[in-house]
């Protein structure tokens, strides 16, 4: 068998080859700062090198002295323009070069535009600014921060989820769990460098740029430059790595736009790594109490899950992950509260699986310690507390396979052959560790529009205005069109990652496969329907086949008694050489405005825990195999097994793609990956690829990933669960749990490293 | 990144006769307006990061003495022209038969592409990757003399606990030079003054109060070959090197360890280490409380105790004091199990 293509099970697709792996792997797919535009300038920031206060003066006279030169934008030239929005397009409400306030280090205090990049990237190091010093906090535990409740502060986080009688519960358990838990900064760390282009034909403008949401971005960017979003395209058909931090669109690209239209050329601006760290998104640091309470039998009674964290000074974005952490047990009461902490940072944003990947982390490794502190092996735990409604609002799920994940993930990995004795499991030096931990995405899907022309003969063309992040979208919505239309993939071309077509949601979020694939659908039918009407009319191919079911397969239609028309013929019976159709797809209990919002923009989400039917969630079960040096404490994990259902599975490539790549990623998590901040001035420090670690090869080991069929017809049109952000969740606590079986080390910050292990 | 000339010499004298300057002499390499570039893996970076500063490149790809770029092994020594690639001694199948902590300490630095490119000669000479000194608008004595050390009292996890001083903490990175350092390594310098012999052990200077200045050579010197002995104890050697994850990571802590074994006693031991010092670190505490001893474990945690016995730790980086002596122990013990 090829691991790399699974065999579909029950409810699975093909593991089709991804529709542009060649391309790719050739080096022949353009990325947006890739495209060839003639007579480019281009641009490098300069940057705040302070995190909180005002520049009095900025000296640029060096700068522009340098030879090639052009422009520079800075303080007062962006005064035309409106300021950013923070929201789900926008990263931050901060308008650097609008208000000569620092907010943060790294802030943007100008852009270069010179003939060359190493000129701009030398006049931006000339660029010097006086400021006026304050002194900065940098995190939860500095002066000066200011603290509030999350709940309201954003439109996904309404209210603090709550269940019972809390306290009453808290009181009476007879053992209790009361610990804290914190992650870091992280940073997306894309390989991929952001960059803007934009390229003004007169009063049209096109920025290519790597984005998770080209539709939100060409409105908001007009909003900003007072133009008519007609005039904007944005333009982004390849996209090398993402995570989240592709999706709301930052300051940079008016800017870049502005610095275009000044000089009446196009301008090219890519950030340095450095430079990225401060000028985009990133993972808030959380903190989090958990206390668990429970009866000697192992059933939980009480769960309460206070977490804090950090954001910027203006802007209150809320990670929020209580919303699953309350809903993944059957607890008998329930106390959720989540505080935002205003520090002088750049505003955080979604990093791939934004709450669940630090909330699930918190609450798994409260499961394992209660497991221990009642002697019950981890996963009978879980399966004691499997609930059949969620606790909050007495709602079923649409459906939840975890405890088949666990049994199926549990038999491949041997969990039976585990001592459970801490520190009982040794190779030679190395000490042997165990562990496990439940993966939770929620569901959902948002409006998506899509185009689909089949020609007679039988060439097929799906247009969509999604992004090919690396999942596999583009892949799998010309799956879709290929199995409804019954022509081959080699027939089917997939264009994605342009404003200029039928709008989708942003990806993010695990929408996509849900989304694009429920519009692409609907117009293949639409086409079907009419192929179908004109085969069977009067003196067409198929005439007479009367109340047959017609299908489509390989180039023809085909009746259940086995007759067949060519593609071909039935066109020339309708004298037509192609069909067309235009497709909006709306979820169940989208508001009437919903496809409105779409071309506006603004992706409305339904599903989650937010439907009046079910709550809708995917769920995958992680076993973690570590081991540890008996001298020197360098952690290494040698296996990891990940179980995993979410309903219909469109390819069993790319899902086995995304969810391995989501457990390697939460092995970094759990191990690597950190920012660190200079808790004196507000400033990150480790802003390179160097000392910001992320797994290697070496680092990776065994990884084993299980498709566990599950069909669920709730959730939407295609049967789909996404899971792009589902391999990541659980896999650190897991991580957490092997290390102290093999050490009796409770590690309840991340990432572990060797200083905690070491004596 | 700034503008600067690039020239090709094309022998040894004649890069040094473009290097000479009668100000090099006053001036460290590291500072001069005129440098040498082979590689590039360390000094391009530093120049785009505005760290390094040179009006004037000489690329030494283009020098046309064939030893530059020769591993000549005798009888008695290893001699590995400055040129000579990582990547190229790493895999030199003699040079691991004969000396294993010399490929294994080039094997675990870097990254392939990194090896491939960079020369031994321009390796031992990389300077620290303190986040610190790296960023041009932080204060650091090294980069910026007098300006303060913003590592000091920051974000020091990575820095050293041995051979600090009240300027500088900043780490040398490097893996070869523990190896040279350990082994009695000397390099071959030519410069207009003439040609001299070092030992390695002089090359770098401990930062005390002139962090800026790294080593002992002048601006216009230029290193040529490095040469190791071979001795009893070259085949019963090992490189030992822990870092936080499994490759292309800079050590925590490192031991280069090569033992001349009696049976179960050690004759003598040669022990130098990395990721926690300055400067390439040569353990001689360790060594003298080895010797004549039964290499057993608490010989070597009695010799990892010696070695770290003046470890200054920051604030977060007093677990290399540890690490450090349990890298020691462990690879002490491996090295004895190793067939001489």
């Amino acid at each position: 068998m090829n691991q790399a293509a699974p065999t579909p099970k029950e409810n699975q697709g093909d593991p089709v080859v991804r529709i542009d792996a060649r391309l790719k792997v050739t080096g022949q797919a353009d990325y947006p700062a890739d495209i060839v535009t003639a007579n480019v300038a281009y641009g490098a920031l300069a940057t705040s090198s302070i995190a909180r206060g005002k520049v009095s003066e900025l000296h640029t006279r060096d700068a522009r002295a340098v030879p090639g030169v052009l422009d520079i934008v800075s303080y007062g030239d962006m005064d035309k323009t409106d300021k950013p929005k923070f929201g789900n397009t926008g990263a931050s409400s901060i308008g650097p070069l609008h208000d000569k306030t620092v907010f943060h280090d790294g802030q943007i205090v100008a852009l270069v535009v010179a003939e060359t990049f190493e000129a701009a990237e030398e006049a931006a190091m000339l660029i010097r600014a006086d400021y006026e010093n304050e002194r900065p906090s940098a995190s939860f535990d500095s002066k000066g921060v200011k603290m509030e409740p999350a709940a309201g502060k954003s439109p996904m986080f309404k209210e603090d989820a709550k269940a019972g009688d809390f306290d009453a519960a808290w009181a009476d358990a007879t053992v209790k769990i009361d610990e804290k838990y914190s992650t870091p900064t992280q940073h997306h760390n894309p390989i991929e460098l952001f960059s803007t282009t934009a390229i003004w034909q007169g009063d049209q403008l096109t920025i290519h740029e790597p984005s998770q949401n080209v539709t939100g971005w060409k409105v908001e960017l007009a909003r900003q430059l007072k133009l008519d979003p007609a005039n904007v395209r944005i333009v982004s058909p390849y996209i090398g790595g993402a995570f989240g931090s592709k999706g709301p669109m930052t300051a940079r690209t008016a800017i870049v736009a502005v610095a275009a239209r000044r000089i009446g050329r196009p301008v090219r601006c890519v950030v340095n790594r450095m430079q990225a760290f401060g000028t985009q998104t990133y993972r808030a640091e959380t903190r989090h109490r958990i206390r668990m309470g429970a009866r000697k039998d192992g059933r939980i009674t009480a769960f309460g899950h206070e977490a804090w964290e950090v954001t910027s000074r203006p802007d209150p974005y809320v990670v929020g992950g209580t919303s699953a952490t309350a809903r993944m047990y059957d607890y008998g009461s329930v106390l959720t509260h989540v505080s935002l902490v205003h520090a002088d940072r750049n505003t955080p944003g979604y990093m791939r699986s934004p709450p669940e990947t630090p909330y699930v982390y918190a609450l798994e490794n409260a499961m394992d310690e209660m497991a221990v502190a009642l002697g019950m092996d981890p996963v009978e735990f879980r399966r004691i507390n499997e609930p059949e409604k969620e606790p909050i609002g007495g709602k079923p799920f649409s459906s939840r396979s975890l405890i088949k994940c666990y049994d199926q993930a549990s038999d491949a990995f041997g969990w039976s052959k585990r001592d459970p004795r801490i520190g009982s499991m040794r190779d030679g030096d190395w000490l042997v560790g165990m562990g496990c931990a439940t993966a939770i995405y929620p569901t959902a899907a948002a409006p998506c529009a899509a185009r689909v022309r089949l020609t007679a003969d039988g060439e097929v063309r799906v247009q969509c205005g999604s992004h090919e992040i690396g999942t596999g979208i583009r892949t799998i919505a010309g799956q879709m069109a290929a199995e409804r239309l019954g022509v081959g993939m080699d027939k089917v071309s997939v264009e994605m990652g342009d404003s200029a077509l039928p709008p989708a949601p942003v990806s993010g979020g695990s929408i996509s496969t849900a989304s694009v694939c429920s519009a692409v659908m609907k117009a293949c039918d639409a086409i079907r329907e009419k192929l179908f009407a004109a085969a069977a009319g009067r003196g067409a191919p198929l005439a007479g086949s009367g109340n047959a079911k017609l299908d489509l397969k390989d180039e023809e239609v085909v009746t259940e008694t086995g007759k067949s028309a060519k593609l071909a013929d039935v066109f020339k019976a309708m004298q037509v050489g192609a069909l067309e159709e235009y497709a909006e797809f709306a979820p169940k209990g989208s508001s009437p405005e919903a496809l409105g919002k779409l071309y506006a923009g603004q992706s409305e989400f339904h599903g989650g825990e937010n439907d009046e039917d079910s709550v809708k969630y995917a769920f995958g079960a992680e076993f973690v195999e570590v081991r540890i040096n008996s001298y020197t404490r360098e952690i290494r994990v040698p296996r990891i097994v990940g179980a995993f259902a979410a309903g219909r599975i469109m390819n069993t490539r790319t899902a086995r793609s995304q969810l391995m790549g989501g457990m390697i990623w939460g092995i970094g998590q759990a191990l690597h990956e950190a920012t660190e901040t200079d808790q004196r001035y507000a400033r990150y420090v480790n802003r390179d690829l160097q000392d910001y670690l992320v797994p290697v090869n070496a680092d990776i080991k065994q990884v084993d990933v299980i498709l566990v069929p599950e069909i669920d017809h709730q959730v939407n049109p295609a049967g789909v669960k996404g899971l792009g952000e589902l391999g990541n969740v659980g896999t650190a606590a897991a991580v957490a749990s092997a290390v102290y079986h093999a050490t009796g080390k409770r590690i309840r910050d991340l990432p572990i490293r060797i200083d905690d292990l070491i004596d | 990144m700034r503008p600067f000339v690039y020239e090709r010499p094309t022998s040894v004298s004649a890069a040094i006769a473009m290097a000479s300057d009668p100000d090099a002499v006053r001036v460290p390499p590291t500072g001069a307006s005129t440098q040498f570039i082979a590689g590039g893996t360390n000094l391009a970076d530093y120049m785009k990061l505005g760290v390094a500063r040179p009006e004037r490149l000489l690329d030494l790809n283009t020098l046309a003495e064939p030893a530059l770029r020769q591993i000549r092994i005798d009888d008695d020594t290893i001699r590995f022209g400055a040129l000579v690639r990582m990547g190229e001694a790493a895999d030199n199948n003699d040079v691991r038969r004969r000396c294993p902590v010399l490929a294994d300490s080039l094997k675990f630095a870097a990254s392939g592409q990194l090896r491939n490119m960079a020369s031994l000669g321009g390796n031992v000479l990389q300077r620290t990757r303190c986040e610190y000194f790296r960023e041009i608008s932080w204060p650091c004595n090294k980069r910026d003399p007098g300006s303060g050390c913003a590592a000091m009292e920051g974000s020091n996890r990575q820095h050293a606990v041995l051979g600090t001083s009240d300027a500088c903490i900043a780490t040398y990175h490097g893996d070869f030079a523990q190896a040279l350092v350990a082994l009695d390594a000397t390099v071959d310098v030519e410069g207009p003054r003439g040609r001299r012999t070092l030992a390695f052990a002089k090359l770098h200077k401990r930062p005390g109060e002139t962090p800026d200045i790294e080593t002992d050579l002048a601006a216009d010197e230029l290193i040529t070959a490095i040469e190791v002995p071979l001795a009893r104890w070259s085949t019963r050697s090992r490189y030992l090197k822990i870092r936080d994850r499994e490759s292309y990571a800079f050590a925590l802590a490192s031991a280069a360890v090569a033992l001349d074994m009696d049976g179960e006693t050690v004759r003598s031991a040669r022990i130098a280490l990395g990721g926690v010092a300055t400067v390439p670190w040569r353990a001689r505490e360790a060594e003298d409380a080895l010797q004549g001893k039964v290499l057993d474990e608490a010989a070597a945690q009695a010799a990892a105790e010696a070695a770290f016995a003046d470890a200054r730790p920051r604030e977060h980086n007093a677990f290399k004091i540890p690490l450090g002596k349990r890298t020691l122990v462990r690879a002490l013990l491996e090295t004895r199990d190793l067939k001489g």
